[in-house]
C-alpha cells in the first residue's frame, strides 16, 4: 500500500508540510517494501491559482490511495475524492511521526475539505 | 477620443475625476465604469437603466464517454482549471480564463465550450451621459473578460471616458489598453508617489501617453510634483485638499455641480488632455515623416 505525505524535505525526518497544494514535495511511502520515493511539487509553489488541483493530480498520478497532510482545501478535495484517495489530516511535526500515526491507525479520514480556498 | 482615468493607488479620486469630466464634456459622452468589482460612478449620475446584458465566458464541458484521461488538456491549462484523472477530466469553471485551449488540444474531441456567467453590463442614460458599467457577480474572481465585454458596448463615434480599476494588474491593462490618453490620478503622499511610479511604468510599457492629476494638494509633500517634473510628465490639474469636495462627494453630488468654481477646472482638464493627445499625435506624425 502506498501512502503520500506532503513535506518540505525529502527524507522521513523532514517536516510534514501542513500545506497540501504548495508543499515542496510529496513523499510516497510503500508499506510493503518499507521504502519511499519523492515526487517534486515545486512547480506549484508560485502558481497563481489551482495549486491544490495540480497537486492532487500529481498525487493521483503516484497511484497511492492514501494521503496524509496538514490541511486540504475544497478544490484539492474534489480532485482527490474523485480519484478515490482517502485524506488524513494531522499536526505531526515530521513525516516519520505522521507515518507512525498512520500505521497505528490513529488517523481518521476526512470527509470534507477542512479549510477554505486560498488558506495559507 | 478614448480617455482613461487610472491610478496605481486606490482611493485617489479616479471616480471623482471621471464623473466630473463626463459632466463637463457635454452631450453624447460615454462614461464606462471599468471598476467591475465595485462600480460606483452610478452613485453620482443616477441614470435610468436602458439595457442589461448577461456576460458569459466560455468554459470547457467534457463528454465523459469520450474522455480517456490522457492529460493533454490539464497539461495545457496554465490556470489549473482542469484536472486529468484516470476516470476522466474534472473542470473548475471558476478558474477558467476562457481561452479555449483545452478543446483544441483534446485528441478525442471530448471538450466543447459552454457559457459560464460572470456578470452583467448595464447601460443607463443620465442627462446626456451614457453610463456603461460592468458588474461582476459575487464570487467571480476574473474581471478582465467582463471589462472587455463592457468596452465592446462603446460607440466608437462618440467620445468616451473610462474609469479604470485601481492598481496596475490585468484588470487595469484590460481597461486602458486601447485608450488614446491616460490620466493618472494620484495624491501627494509617499504611498501616492510609490504607486504613481508603478502606474507610469505601466503606461510606458503600453506606449499610451499620460498626464497626471494631483488630488488633495496641500497634504503630504512635494515629491509627486518633483517626480512629474523630472520625468517630463505633464500635470494636467491640481485639486486642492478641499473639505467641500468631500462633503459634496458624501452626498453623491458632483463637484462641478455643487461647487461651480470647479466647473472651469474640469473643463480645463478636458481641454489640456485633448491638447496633450493632439500634440503627441502630431509629434508622432512628424517622426514618421522623418
Amino acid at each position: 500500500m502506498k501512502v503520500v505525505f506532503s513535506t518540505s524535505g525529502n527524507t522521513l525526518d523532514a517536516p510534514l508540510d501542513r500545506r497540501f497544494g504548495r508543499a515542496s514535495n510529496f513523499l510516497v511511502y510503500d508499506t510493503e517494501t518499507e521504502s519511499f520515493t519523492v515526487v517534486d511539487n515545486r512547480q506549484n509553489l508560485n502558481a497563481s491559482q489551482g495549486a491544490g488541483i495540480q497537486a492532487a493530480q500529481t498525487v493521483a498520478g503516484t497511484g497511492a490511495k492514501h494521503l496524509v497532510t496538514g490541511h486540504c482545501g475544497p478544490k484539492a478535495f474534489r480532485v482527490l475524492n474523485t480519484a478515490g484517495i482517502a485524506i488524513y489530516t494531522t499536526d505531526a511535526a515530521t513525516v516519520a511521526d505522521a507515518l507512525r500515526q498512520f500505521l497505528s491507525g490513529e488517523l481518521k479520514t476526512t470527509g470534507a475539505a477542512d479549510v477554505d480556498s486560498h488558506w495559507v | 477620443m478614448i480617455l482613461a482615468v487610472a491610478s496605481g493607488k486606490g482611493g485617489t479620486g479616479k471616480t471623482t475625476v471621471s464623473v466630473n469630466l463626463a459632466r463637463v464634456a457635454g452631450r453624447h459622452v460615454q462614461l464606462l465604469d471599468c471598476d467591475v468589482e465595485e462600480p460606483n460612478a452610478h452613485l453620482f449620475l443616477r441614470g435610468v437603466l436602458q439595457r442589461r446584458e448577461e456576460i458569459c465566458v466560455p468554459v470547457p464541458q467534457v463528454d465523459a464517454s469520450l474522455c480517456t484521461g490522457c492529460g493533454e488538456c490539464s497539461g495545457f491549462c496554465r490556470y489549473h482549471a482542469i484536472a486529468s484523472l484516470e476516470s476522466g477530466a474534472l473542470t473548475f469553471p471558476e478558474l477558467c480564463h476562457g481561452c479555449g485551449g483545452c478543446s483544441l488540444v483534446c485528441p478525442e474531441k471530448a471538450i466543447t465550450e459552454t457559457g459560464h456567467r460572470i456578470g452583467v453590463v448595464e447601460t443607463s442614460e443620465a442627462d446626456g451621459i451614457t453610463l456603461i458599467q460592468g458588474r461582476l457577480d459575487i464570487g467571480v474572481a476574473m474581471a478582465p473578460p467582463l471589462i472587455r465585454a463592457a468596452k465592446s458596448f462603446l460607440d466608437e463615434g462618440a467620445p468616451a471616458i473610462l474609469d479604470a480599476p485601481p492598481g496596475t494588474s490585468c484588470p487595469v491593462i484590460a481597461a486602458i489598453s486601447d485608450a488614446h490618453l491616460v490620466i493618472l490620478v494620484t495624491e501627494p503622499t509617499p504611498f501616492g508617489l510609490h504607486d504613481l511610479k508603478l502606474a507610469v511604468d505601466m503606461v510606458r510599457e503600453l506606449k499610451i501617453p499620460a498626464g497626471v492629476v494631483i488630488n488633495r494638494v496641500g497634504l503630504g509633500d512635494d515629491r509627486v510634483h518633483a517626480f512629474c517634473r523630472e520625468q517630463g510628465i505633464p500635470v494636467l490639474l491640481e485639486i486642492p485638499d478641499d473639505r467641500k469636495i468631500a462633503e459634496a462627494y458624501s452626498r453623491g453630488e458632483l463637484a462641478v455641480d455643487a461647487l461651480p468654481a470647479y466647473h472651469a477646472h474640469f473643463e480645463n482638464l478636458l481641454f489640456r488632455s485633448r491638447e496633450l493627445y493632439r500634440a503627441i499625435r502630431s509629434e508622432h506624425h512628424a517622426d514618421l515623416r522623418i
